[in-house]
């Protein structure tokens, strides 16, 4: 089974504090994401925009800020509204939770919500269990595996 | 620099994919090479009909193939979408990686960097 969520994590040796600020300050967002600059309203609701020199500016809401914790936002970076108000169907959710360890921070991406968008109901009504292995491997391996009694 | 990807992943491949009878269908046909709606039921929890109907979404979206065989439709799996779905997703996860390795490098410089 697969789900349709995308997670990775980084361990950055520096204070949850620290990388709570480089996630979260416009000034720093703009420098590990975007390329030109960014501009977030640190609430829930708020604006989350990031703008790059080649492909103009992406348009996001933030969903939830805890402080040195958790912060999430919702964006239509994956398809052809991708500047747009992100909307159902269109959006997908990027949530980030830090894990302090020792004087370290664990620091989780998942972006999820992927096969729901532009989907029919049938396809919305679908549950997803908790896996959290990557989308590619999975599917990688059922295409290995279909592949060899297909070919 | 790994910037938004506007051509993001086939979404309703992934969500013919998110299910898990659907997802069975597709292991048990890869097992087998080839299977109608009546073979694939006997060997899951669903009605025959309940599999027509995932085989309808699953064909929808390219993942199987079906051919006429004298009363009988034979389906198998058709591994290419899956390659493409999976060779997309995993650019979107390496996307990540690069932008949380920078985030890492900022944090990890000098105060005030």
């Amino acid at each position: 089974m697969v789900t349709d969520t995308i997670e990775r994590e980084i361990v950055i040796e520096a204070p949850a504090e620290r990388v709570w600020a480089l996630l979260t300050e416009a000034e720093h967002v703009g420098r590990w994401f975007g390329d030109v600059g960014a501009e977030i309203d640190l609430r829930p609701g708020g604006v989350f925009r990031l703008t790059w020199e080649e492909h103009g500016t992406a348009a996001g809401r933030v969903v939830a800020v805890e402080p040195h914790t958790r912060f999430a936002y919702r964006w239509n970076a994956l398809g052809p509204k991708w500047g747009d108000e992100p909307e159902d169907g269109a959006a997908t959710l990027v949530e980030f939770t830090l894990h302090p360890e020792g004087v370290a921070t664990r620091l989780r991406v998942v972006e999820s919500g992927f096969s729901a968008l532009a989907v029919d109901d049938v396809a919305r009504r679908t549950a997803f269990d908790g896996n959290t292995e990557g989308w590619g491997q999975e599917l990688g391996h059922l295409a290995e595996y279909a592949g060899r009694v297909a070919a | 620099m790994s910037p938004v990807l506007a051509d993001g992943p086939p979404t309703e491949l992934l969500a013919a994919l998110a299910d898990p009878t659907r997802w069975q269908v597709l292991r048990l046909l890869g097992d087998a090479g080839e299977g109608t709606a009546t073979t694939l039921a006997a060997e899951l929890p669903v009605s025959r009909v309940a599999v027509t109907k995932h085989l309808a979404v699953l064909d929808r979206a390219g993942l199987v193939g079906a051919r006429k065989v004298g009363r009988e439709v034979r389906y198998r799996v058709r591994p290419d979408p899956l390659r493409e779905a999976g060779r997309r997703l995993d650019d979107l996860a390496a996307a990540w990686d690069a932008r949380l390795a920078r985030l890492k490098a900022l944090a990890e410089a000098a105060e005030g960097a």
